[in-house]
C-alpha cells in the first residue's frame, strides 16, 4: 500500500481479525485513502449514512453482505432518507417489490447499529457536530452544511464508504479533514444585491445554483452577505452541491471559519474572482423553472428536509386558509421535526389546511406525487434541478410565499414585484 | 497507444466502443439504472447508452449516490466496460470496487492527465484498454 500507513490494529482488521464485514470496510476505506493520496487515517466521532437509499439490488446486496458479516458501527451514526416513508407507508406509489427491497435494506442498516433518523438534514437534529469535529457524513447537502455552517470536517462521503467509515471509525486524513484543504480558492462577490432580495428564500437557492456552476468543486468565499439563517444557508449549499460539486463554502463574516474574506483565503491569492449581480440571480431563478404553464398540480417543499423554523413560517402563511382541493401539497421533513411539532400540539392544525407531511424519505427520489396534470411548484433549487429528470415533472421554482398563494388559489401565482427594486 | 502517466483506480482489461462525454456526468439521476441510457436532459450525450462503452469523462458530478448506481449498472450488465477519467473520482472508483467485491465483475478505471486525456478522446471506434500496474494502454480493437 504505497504511501498509506496503517496501524497494527488497522492491518489486523484488514486481515479479518474483526470479521469479514470489518475487513471489507477497512479494505475500501484504505483503498480510498490510497486513491486520495492519504498517508494515514484519522478517527471520526460520528457518521451519517446515505447508503440506506435503495438504488437497486446491488445496494441491498452490499448492506446484506456487511450486516451478515457481523458489521457494527463503532461511532454514533445517523441515517439519511430511505425510499419509503416508514411512518406513512401509504404515501408510496411505486412498485411493491421496490418498497419491500427498500425496507429490507433499511433493516440491515438498523441491524448494524445506526440510529433511525431517516433525514437528509442531520444538522437539524439536537445532537449535531461542532467546530473542528472530524466526522464522516454522506449526502451532498449534509456534507456542505456540516463543513460550511457547523465547521465540522467531512470529505464527500457517499454510498458504501459511509457505512465502511462508521464500521472502521476512521477515514483517510485528506482534503476537507485538514486545515489546508478548507481554505477558499475563489472569491464570489455580490454586487448591488439589495437586502430585500437577500431576504427571499429563492435568492439563496439561486445563488447556490449559480455558485455550483461557477466554481465546480472549488471552495468559494462569498462576499456581500451580512447575515443569513441556517435555512438560507441550507438552500444555498444544497443547490450548489446539485449544480456543481461544492462540499464547502465560506460566507465572509457569517460562517465560522471565515471571520473575513482574507481569513477564508488563508493568506493566499484567489484563483479566480466572480461577480454576481441581481440580473444573474434573476436568470438563475428563471432557469430553474421548466414551464410557463399556470396550471398547477402539486407543491413540494422540504428538499432538503423542512426545518422546524420553516414549519413555523409555513404555519403563519397558511393560518386560516385551505389548500385548493385539486392541489397536492407535500412537505418532506425528518421524523424528529414532525415529533417536535406533534409534541407542541400543532400537527393537526397544519394537516387541516390540506397539506401532507412526508417523513423518512423525499418526494424527489421516490414516487409519492400522484401525477396530477399541471406543474409542480417548489422553493427548492435541488428539487427543481433533479425532479424533471427523476420524475418527469414540469417545475415552477418560486418562493415559499408564492408556493402557498398558488396552492390556495389553485393555479400558479408569481410575485411580479419581487425583482422591481433590484 | 501506451500510456505512461495513467493512474490506475481499478486494474483490469476491457474492450468496447469509445464514448467521449463532453461534460461531467452524474450516474445518479443521470443514467437509467436498468438500461444504462444517459437520461440527464442537461447532458450533451443525453439519450446515449453507456453500456459496454469505454467511457471517457472529464469527471463525475453531483450526488454521492453515483457509487450505488454504477455498482448497480455493473451488476445488471448494463454498465460501461471501462471508465477513463480526466480527474480522480473516488465516488466512481468506489462503485466499481464494490461491484468487484460483490460480483467479481471488473470495470477498470484509470485517470489521465489533461494532454493524454485529450489524445485519447481524439480516438474513435472499438478499443482495448489494459490497465495493469506499470502497463496501461488503449489500442484499436
Amino acid at each position: 500500500m504505497a504511501g498509506l500507513e496503517l496501524t497494527a490494529a488497522q492491518q489486523a482488521q484488514l486481515a479479518g481479525a474483526a470479521g469479514p464485514a470489518a475487513a471489507l470496510a477497512m479494505r475500501l476505506v484504505a483503498r480510498m485513502g490510497e486513491i486520495t493520496g492519504a498517508t494515514g487515517l484519522v478517527p471520526i466521532s460520528r457518521a451519517h449514512i446515505d447508503g440506506c437509499l435503495y438504488h437497486g439490488p446491488a445496494s441491498v446486496d452490499f448492506a446484506r453482505t456487511l450486516a451478515e458479516g457481523g458489521g457494527k458501527v463503532t461511532v454514533p451514526t445517523t441515517l439519511n432518507v430511505g425510499a419509503v416513508d416508514l411512518l406513512h407507508p401509504e404515501l408510496f406509489r411505486g412498485k411493491a417489490e421496490v418498497a419491500s427491497a427498500a425496507r429490507e435494506m433499511m433493516r440491515y442498516y438498523q441491524a448494524m447499529g445506526c440510529r433511525q433518523t431517516w433525514t437528509c438534514a442531520p444538522y437539524q437534529l439536537r445532537d449535531r457536530p461542532g467546530l473542528g469535529e472530524q466526522i464522516a457524513w454522506a449526502e451532498s447537502n449534509a456534507i456542505v452544511f456540516a463543513n460550511s455552517v457547523l465547521g465540522a470536517r467531512t470529505e464527500r462521503y457517499g454510498d458504501f464508504i459511509d457505512i465502511c467509515a462508521a464500521i472502521v471509525g476512521h477515514v483517510p486524513l485528506v482534503g476537507l479533514h485538514t486545515d489546508a484543504g478548507r481554505r477558499a480558492r475563489v472569491v464570489v462577490r455580490l454586487r448591488n444585491v439589495a437586502t430585500r432580495l437577500l431576504e427571499r428564500d429563492t435568492t439563496f437557492a439561486a445563488l447556490g445554483h449559480l455558485l455550483g456552476s461557477l466554481v465546480g468543486g472549488r471552495i468559494p468565499v462569498i462576499v456581500g452577505i451580512d447575515a443569513a439563517t441556517e435555512d438560507q444557508l441550507k438552500a444555498l449549499g444544497a443547490a450548489s452541491a446539485s449544480s456543481g460539486a461544492v462540499a464547502m463554502f465560506h460566507v465572509a463574516g457569517v460562517t465560522p471559519e471565515a471571520p473575513t474574506e482574507a481569513a477564508a483565503l488563508g493568506g493566499t491569492a484567489p484563483e479566480a474572482v466572480f461577480e454576481i449581480g441581481p440580473s444573474d440571480l434573476r436568470d438563475a431563478v428563471r432557469a430553474l423553472t421548466s414551464t410557463t404553464t399556470r396550471q398547477l398540480g402539486a407543491v413540494s417543499v422540504g428538499t432538503p428536509h423542512f426545518s422546524h423554523t420553516e414549519f413555523v413560517r409555513l404555519r403563519e402563511l397558511l393560518r386560516g386558509r385551505r389548500i385548493a382541493s385539486d392541489i397536492e401539497f407535500f412537505v418532506s421533513t425528518g421524523r424528529d421535526t414532525l415529533a417536535r411539532i406533534r409534541d407542541e400540539g400543532w400537527e393537526d392544525e397544519l394537516r387541516s389546511t390540506g397539506l401532507q407531511i412526508v417523513t423518512d424519505t423525499c418526494t424527489y427520489i421516490t414516487p409519492i406525487l400522484s401525477g396530477r396534470p399541471g406543474a409542480v411548484m417548489t422553493n427548492s433549487a435541488k428539487w427543481a434541478w433533479y425532479a424533471p429528470n427523476n420524475l418527469g415533472y414540469e417545475v415552477v421554482f418560486a418562493s415559499l410565499e408564492e408556493c402557498v398563494e398558488s396552492a390556495v388559489l389553485g393555479s400558479v401565482w408569481r410575485d411580479e414585484t419581487a425583482w422591481e427594486e433590484s | 497507444m501506451m500510456i505512461r502517466d495513467a493512474e490506475i483506480l481499478l486494474a483490469g482489461t476491457a474492450t468496447g466502443s469509445l464514448l467521449v462525454l463532453d461534460e461531467p456526468l452524474s450516474f445518479w439521476g443521470g443514467v437509467h439504472e436498468a438500461t444504462g441510457v444517459i437520461t440527464d436532459t442537461h447532458h450533451p450525450q443525453h439519450g446515449q447508452p453507456v453500456t459496454g462503452a469505454i467511457l471517457l469523462m472529464p469527471s463525475g458530478r453531483g450526488s454521492s449516490s453515483s457509487s450505488s448506481v454504477l455498482a448497480e449498472l455493473i451488476r445488471a450488465d448494463v454498465g460501461p466496460a471501462a471508465i477513463v477519467l480526466g480527474s480522480r473520482d473516488p465516488i466512481i472508483a468506489l462503485g466499481a470496487l464494490v461491484a468487484e467485491a460483490l460480483y467479481r465483475k471488473v470495470v477498470p478505471i484509470i485517470v489521465l492527465p489533461a494532454d493524454t486525456y485529450r489524445a485519447v478522446s481524439a480516438q474513435t471506434g472499438m478499443v482495448r484498454l489494459e490497465a495493469a500496474p506499470g502497463e496501461v494502454s488503449i489500442t484499436p480493437a
